[in-house]
Parts: structure tokens; sequence; C-alpha cells
């Protein structure tokens, strides 16, 4: 309730808003932003998806990675106003209804692909956004698309191996 | 050694982290996801100079700002409010800034974005004054003082040891080397960034919501931090959400916590305090820079007949634990290998630079980097091949080391015999490929650093044949939670999936020293098996009146308990948990269990077993370098561990993995670049940490010495992926190359320049 008055408070010009309309882990959303708002700040600040991180806000670790269109981003440097009309996926969106993870989920859990978990969701969308597009993608591949997703935890090596074991798993189940 | 024969169920399984499809989902909560009603959002203002005179702050405007609730400055924080393990520095200052990370004021506002407006809105006065950098320059008699009522920058520290006669055994040596490494900062880079939501309940009760790795210690920390506030007999209550890492960066108490806590009581709101990323590159500490001269020589054997070393290390600003690590340097250099004269000083000397804290390895790589360097150059002089004179210095189990360690398992010489198999060191085919090997000890069984060294456990079994244990012990994502969930299973007949481990709250979880130190498999593993073991004695007890049956007769297995050799008398564990229950007297089985390791503190001569036992492990690198840009490339890299015994091998890898690639980046691309007390590369473009482009093959080959005091015979294994790793490195480069970089991080413009030098 407070956010809402920042900007008054802050003297300054009231901020522009726009209502956009985009797809959100299948479901039809539309909803009124500030055009200074990013995309990671809609979801997590205003819609509650936590399960998008913040690691920088500068587009240099990757935690906050979604998919628009089919493309791994980071949500913290793409401005919400920029999702209109798109079609977004987050982390929440990856389990089953029934509750069946995903097969990334279930190979980075099962392979010890998280630790510390903070930055998994990022991963696990790129990882997501990578398999969608080149489900055979070999480990070069894979280093490649996650060049952008910074692990402190594991080396790499375990994340690597859950990507390919997903692969295997039979990349998507939708 | 009587595991080593015996069949596990649970113990040794690669059971994923029970935690991993929460984070995997995205639903475990994080410092940053925690919003509370009526919460406010804190800011600190931090200072604009290294050293500098606070003149006068005018809080007015900021104060005037609409949604601001409080602005605090020194003047606000009460006299006995401070932090350190000298209690020296207070969360915010007045008078005085030492460093650029020194926290001027801070404020609390309805949003983020009023609070960061509030903090431009603060006019801060200074007088510059004249800082100091160079910590050898800072240890000069004219010297500008950090602190000017000390009358010197050099900390009154204790490390000034001989064990031995090293005069006389440098006389009697047949070869000697002598040479000076340094090391720099470095940083945790947690992928969560710092952050703390404290609040006060209608008593004035704290509870504090914060990134820890010592809820117990950060618990006593805050209540005398209310009691400086005046707020006497009042109760605290930690709580650390699900943490994006911790490798050691949260082992003290820091400024942002007690700020929110005196905001919040300033405001009586919740009041959030999180990080972002440039201020987690400045306001945190770093690892302990250093400054090492070191003597080592043999005898005509390639014997080690003593180590002399000297450190100046970088203090910073203030005190925080990095200026302990010298204690736990004190353990490679009196006993990595086996030599009997050893001499080590250490100073600590405070300048304007940024201040450093316990992370992984606390020391330990540092020393590490200097003594296995100059091991490989005492071989060279001494005409030993590298590996053979390891072996030839290698600990043993039964050895009692200068410093008084008891080495009771070592599985040192299979770590570098595994090493050797797993590695071609013999490889010379392509020009600039080498190979380098390095060793390490570590305290694998608890480090006594304080009056305690122990960890409770409490255990309670449900109706079912479930288990709630309540540990002290504290799981940051290295995965303490399976390790606790597979020692209770295993001894009570279960699966890993049947254990809900409960940690890191103090209302409900017993005491615990803090997750440092590689000590929670060994210690808090053995608190959760000391409470097992009860319980499973009221089990045998309470079984053995049911089928009249001796209680050493009775076996927990598959969930169910039932008669050695007699396999027919038996009852589900839950059937039987629900007799026990709601029979007349009933019962309900749990049990409590506090295990203080039998270790020692280090008493004013500086000796003592520092830990139940030791654990070991020797990396093998192979390297290329390409002699035209200096950039060295990682072929293979072997990390052997003498681990005790594995509890969870999939965990443990990703200890190594990760401790590794931390070792990696030490070694070659992570360095805090600071310019006369300033962070200029406070991103994660310009603080070079390896990306996944840049990983490396590893092998982690195992070896179980089964210790006789580990749980199921577990040593630590937290730390030791990272300790030897910038040696095994710079011994590879030397082996490829012939160039010899004695300062970390081995860039490629050092090379370069040492080849050049050497070419001519």
């Amino acid at each position: 309730m407070y956010e809402h008055n920042t900007s008054e408070q802050l003297g300054e010009t009231l901020p522009m808003t726009t209502t956009i309309s985009f797809s959100l882990n299948g479901d039809k959303i539309s909803y009124e932003i500030k055009d200074h708002w990013t995309l990671l700040h809609l979801l997590r600040e205003e819609m509650g998806l936590i399960g998008t991180k913040e690691g920088c806000g500068n587009g240099e670790c990757g935690a906050c990675t979604v998919i628009v269109d089919k493309l791994a981003v980071n949500s913290c440097l793409y401005l919400a106003i920029e999702a209109d009309g798109t079609t977004i996926e987050t982390i929440e969106g990856l389990a089953s209804t029934d509750g069946t993870l995903h097969p990334l989920q279930q190979s980075f859990v099962d392979n010890g692909g998280i630790q510390c978990g903070f930055c998994s969701p990022g991963m696990i969308m790129s990882s997501k956004a990578l398999l969608d597009e080149n489900p055979d993608a070999n480990r070069e591949e894979i280093q490649h698309a996650l060049a952008g997703n910074i692990c402190r935890c594991t080396g790499y090596i375990p994340i690597f191996e859950s990507v390919e074991a997903a692969k295997k798993m039979g990349g998507q189940n939708e | 050694m009587s595991n080593t024969k015996r069949e596990f169920s649970v113990v040794g399984k690669r059971i994923p982290k029970l935690d991993a499809a929460q984070k995997a989902m995205g639903r475990a909560a994080y410092i940053q996801d925690i919003k509370l009603p009526q919460m406010l959002y804190g800011k600190i203002l931090y200072s604009k100079y290294a050293s500098a005179n606070i003149i006068k702050i005018d809080t007015s405007k900021a104060r005037a700002l609409p949604g601001v609730h409080a602005v605090l400055t020194g003047e606000d924080v009460p006299e006995k409010m401070k932090m350190g393990f000298i209690k020296d520095n207070p969360p915010i200052k007045k008078g005085k800034v030492s460093c650029f990370r020194d926290e001027v004021a801070a404020v609390a506002a309805i949003s983020p974005e009023i609070a960061k407006k509030a903090l431009d809105l603060i006019e801060v006065e200074y007088e510059e004054l004249e800082g100091i950098f160079d910590p050898e320059r800072a240890m000069e008699k004219d010297s500008p003082l950090v602190h000017d009522h000390l009358k010197s920058n050099v900390l009154k520290m204790p490390w000034d040891i001989h064990y031995g006669d090293v005069e006389k055994a440098e006389k009697e040596s047949a070869f000697v080397v002598e040479d000076r490494f340094t090391t720099t900062w470095v940083t945790h880079c947690c992928m969560g960034t710092s952050g703390a939501v404290a609040l006060f309940d209608a008593s004035e009760n704290l509870t504090i919501y914060t990134n820890t790795q010592i809820p117990s210690l950060a618990q006593k920390d805050f209540l005398e931090a209310l009691k400086a506030m005046g707020l006497k007999n009042k109760r605290v209550r930690v709580i650390k959400p699900t943490i994006g890492g911790g490798f050691g960066s949260k082992l003290d108490t820091y400024a942002y916590e007690h700020i929110a806590i005196l905001l919040a009581y300033a405001c009586r709101k919740p009041v959030k305090m999180v990080f972002d990323r440039v201020e987690e590159f400045k306001a945190t500490s770093t690892r302990q820079p250093t400054i090492i001269y070191i003597k080592q020589g043999c005898d005509k054997t390639g014997k080690l007949t003593f180590r002399d070393m000297r450190m100046v290390l970088d203090n910073g600003g203030h005190t925080s634990w990095g200026a302990t690590t010298p204690s736990v340097m004190l353990m490679p250099i009196s006993s990595l290998y086996t030599v009997k004269n050893v001499k080590y000083t250490a100073k600590c000397v405070y300048t304007n630079n940024t201040y450093s804290q316990a992370m992984r390895g606390y020391g330990n790589p540092q020393a590490t980097f200097a003594i296995e360097s100059s091991i490989d150059m005492l071989a060279e002089k001494a005409g030993i091949d590298r590996i053979e004179f390891r072996k030839i210095n290698k600990n043993h189990a039964g050895e009692e080391t200068p410093q008084g360690l008891k080495i009771t398992s070592c599985g040192l010489a299979e770590c570098i015999e595994s090493v050797e198999k797993e590695l071609d060191f013999k490889d010379k085919s392509e020009k600039g490929v080498g190979t380098g090997i390095a060793s390490l000890i570590h305290v694998g069984g608890g480090a006594r650093i304080y009056g305690s060294d122990g960890c409770g456990a409490i255990l309670k079994m449900d109706d079912y044949g479930k288990v709630d244990i309540f540990t002290g012990g504290t799981d940051m994502g290295q995965g303490l939670d399976n390790i606790t969930a597979q020692i209770v299973a295993e001894e009570l007949g279960l699966l890993a999936e049947d254990i809900n481990v409960v940690h890191s709250d103090t209302d409900i979880c017993p005491w615990d020293v803090g997750a440092h130190a590689s000590r929670s498999t060994f210690v808090a593993g053995n608190a959760a098996l000391g409470a097992a073991k009860k319980v499973k004695k009221k089990i045998q007890d309470f079984a053995s009146k049911l089928f009249e049956t001796p209680a050493e007769e009775i076996e927990l297995k598959d969930k169910m308990v039932f008669v050695t050799g007699n396999p027919e008398k038996n009852m589900p564990i839950g059937k039987l948990l629900r007799k026990a229950h709601f029979s007349p007297g009933g019962n309900m089985l749990m049990a409590e269990h506090f295990y203080d390791p039998d270790n020692q503190n280090m008493g004013k001569e500086l000796k003592g077993n520092m830990s139940m036992t030791y654990s070991f492990g020797a990396h093998g690198a192979k390297v290329k370098v390409d002699e035209e840009t200096g950039k060295v490339e990682v072929l293979e890299y072997v990390a052997a561990h003498d681990v005790g015994r594995a509890i969870n091998p999939l965990l443990l890898e990703g200890q190594v993995y990760g401790g590794v690639v931390m070792g990696l980046g030490y070694a070659l691309t992570e360095e805090v670049t600071v310019a006369n007390g300033e962070i200029m590369n406070a991103n994660f473009r310009d603080y070079k940490l390896f990306t996944a482009k840049d990983a490396v093959k590893i092998k982690a080959p195992v070896i179980e010495t089964d210790d006789k005091d580990g749980p199921f015979g577990a040593k630590g294994i937290g730390e030791p992926g990272c300790v030897p790793t910038a040696p095994a490195i710079a011994n590879a480069i030397y082996n490829a190359v012939g160039v010899r970089i004695k300062d970390l991080p081995i860039t490629p413009e050092k090379i370069l320049a040492a080849l050049k030098e050497k070419n001519g």
C-alpha cells in the first residue's frame, strides 16, 4: 500500500502507468504497471513470484533469468512495459499441476545441481530455453548457454551433468 | 576401525539434498523474500573518504522527507554497542571514519526508493585525513595512525611462536630456500546478498531474520546490543532463512544487523535491510590479504628440517575475525608435512583499507600457497622429484606435530598416490603444458576457538515412525540437513526421507557454535548420532519387554524392529511407537544430546590439539600456458581428499568441486581491486569469477580412513577443496614455462612480465 505513493512523496512527477497484457506461465494476465518497472520488479515485488531472484540488478549474474517468447532474458534489465503481448515463463510455471517436477528441475535435484539454491531458478530457466531450442545440446553448447549464470557453490560440473541428465529424461514435459 | 567392514543402508548413499526440490521450484524463501506487515526499509550511508574526521552531519532534510520514519547517526548509537571480537567497532561511526565502508548514517522509510532518496539528503561535512594503505608502511613509526588512541597500527596479538630450534636446524640443513609471497583481497560473492529483518514485539523482545552461519553466537551479540540499548532481560530470537551461500562471510554479526535493530526499535516497526550487489562488494568483509616471508630447509635425504615464516596481515580499518586467521595459518605452518622446528610470527596491521573476515579455509589457503610453492622450490634445489619429496615428508597417523596436533587418521600418502594415478605428471608432450601438485591439512573434527566447540540436538519420534530432529547445526546449502538425516536414519533403521531436520531458529534449536571450520558433519553429526543412539536404546528397552528378549538382541532395520536371529519376532517401528505411547505409563520417544569434542584451546604457549582429527588432501593440476598472451588454461584437475567417510558422496563432490573452483579463482582471476582504500571493481564484470565457460574438468577421488571419532568415521570437507588449489596451479605454471609467480592472483600480465624477465 505504501509503494504506490512513493513518487508523489518524493515530490517527483508521477510516473506514467500503462496496462499491459501477457501470458504468464499459461495464465492470461492484464496488469497496470508503472513504465519504469523492470520485469523483475513486476514479478517479484508486485506479483509475489519470489522464485525469480535478484543477484546483482545489473544483468551480470543471471539469477533473475526468465523466458520471454522462448528467449532467456535477464528480467532485471527487461522493462515490464516491453512484456506487453509476450509469453513469459518463470520457475513457478515449470512443475506440472499434479506436482511433478519438470525434468530439468528433477535432474538438478538428483544430480547435485543445487546447493544454496539462489542461482537455481535462473540456471534452470536458462537451461530450459536452451533445451527447448536445442534438445541435443552438447557440453560446449550448455556451457555457452549458461555463461551468463553465475554459481558460487557447485563449480558448475553438477549443473552441466543435471542438464545432460534432463536431456535424457526427454527435455520438456509440457 | 570398527566401521570399515560395516554395511550401511543410508550412510554413503547419494541422496539428493533434502531441500533441493523446494529450491528448484522457486519456493525457498531467502532474506530478500521476507515481507512483514508494516515493514520499513533501511539503508546505510557510507563514508566518502578512507580516513576523515566527521565535522558535521545535517539530517534535517532527510527527516523532513515524507515516508521517512527514522534517521540515525553515530550520536544515536549507544556507547556500548560495539561489534567485532574485540568489541571496538560501533555500527555507525562518529568522530572519525577509518575506511570507505564505515557507516555514517542510516535511515528507515516506507519504501526502498524513499530510503535511498533520504540518504542523498543527508549532508555530511568531512575533514579528509592522510590515509595509510600499505601495511608495511603502516608499521613504521612515522605512519599516520588509523586509530589515534591505540598509539600504534600494529594489533596486540600473540603470534610469535617458536617450536624446537629453527636457528640450529637451519645451520644443519643441506638445502635452504627463502622467498616472499603475497596474497590479496578476494571476496565470497554469495549469490544471495546480505540482509536482515528486525522486529520487536510488544514486550520489546527482538526477533531477527538474518543471513547468519552462527545463530547462537549472533543471539549473544544481539542480546548485548539490546543491553547496550538499555533493554535488559529481553529475549532474542534469531531465525536464519534459506541463505544464498555462506563460505565464512556470515561468521560475525555486522553493522547492517545492528542498524536494523536500532531502526526497528526507533520506529517500533519491522525494518528490512538488504544489500544490493555493489554494497555487497564494498561493505562486506574479504579474505585476509597477506605478505608472507618463508624460509624452509631439508637435509640431504630431503627430510624437512625447519620452517620459518613471518607474515604481515593487512587488518584494514577495523578488527573482525580476519585478524585471528593466523591461528589457523599456524596449523599448516606447523603441521603440513612432518617438520620439527617451526617459527612463526604474524603482525596484523591497521590500514585505511577494507577489513577482513572468515572465508573458506580461514587463512589456510594463504599459508598453504607459500608453503607448497616453497616446497616445490626446495625439492628442486635438493634435486629430488617433487612428488617423492612430499612422500618423504608425509604426515602419518600417530604423529604429534610441534603445535601439539594429534594426527589420528591420515590418508595424505593415499591422496598423493591417487593424484599420481589420475594425472600424468611426466607428460611434457606439448609446449607450454605443465603439472603441479600441492597438499593440505585442515581441521576435520571441530576446532576449539571458543570455550565450547559443542552442538546440541533434540530428537523426537512421532507415532508413525517419523523423526523430527532439531539441530544446533546450520545448513547454508552445504548439506548439513542431509548429513543429519542420513546419520539418524542409519542409526534408527529408517530412510533419510523419514527424518525432518529443523535448524537455524534459536527459539527451537539447541546451542551450537556455528557453521565454521568444516565442523558441522563431525560435530553436529556426532550430536545427532548421540541423540539417535539414546532413542534407539529406549526402543530396544521397550521392545525387549515386548519380545521378552535381551535389549542387545533388538535390531532396527527397514523401518522394522526385530530380534536378532529370530526375524519373525518383529514389529513395524510405527506400531511399536504407538504401543509405547498408548500403554499405561505411556512414553514418547525423545532424546537430547550435546556433543562437545575433546579437543583443546590453544593456551598461552599456542600449543594444543585444536581438533579431534584432521582432514588431508592432495591436488594435482595440468595447465597450458600461452606464452604469447600469458593466459593459463586448466586442462585437468584432480582433488583427492581423506574425508574419513563419505556420508553422502553426491554432496561431498559438490563441496570439492565448488571449493576447487573457488580456489582456481583465488589462483588465477579473483581480486578486489583497491585504490587508496576504495574498491574499484564492485561488480561481476570486473571481479572475475569463474563462469560456466571457464569450468574445469575435475576428478575428486575420495579416500576413506574411517576416523575413530567421526560419526560413522567421517571428517570435515567444507573448506579443504579451496586450500591447496593456488599452489597446485602456481607449481604447474612453473613446471610448464619455468616462471614462478609469487603473488596472487596469477594474471596473464604477471606471467608475461616474468617470462620477459626470464627470457631477457
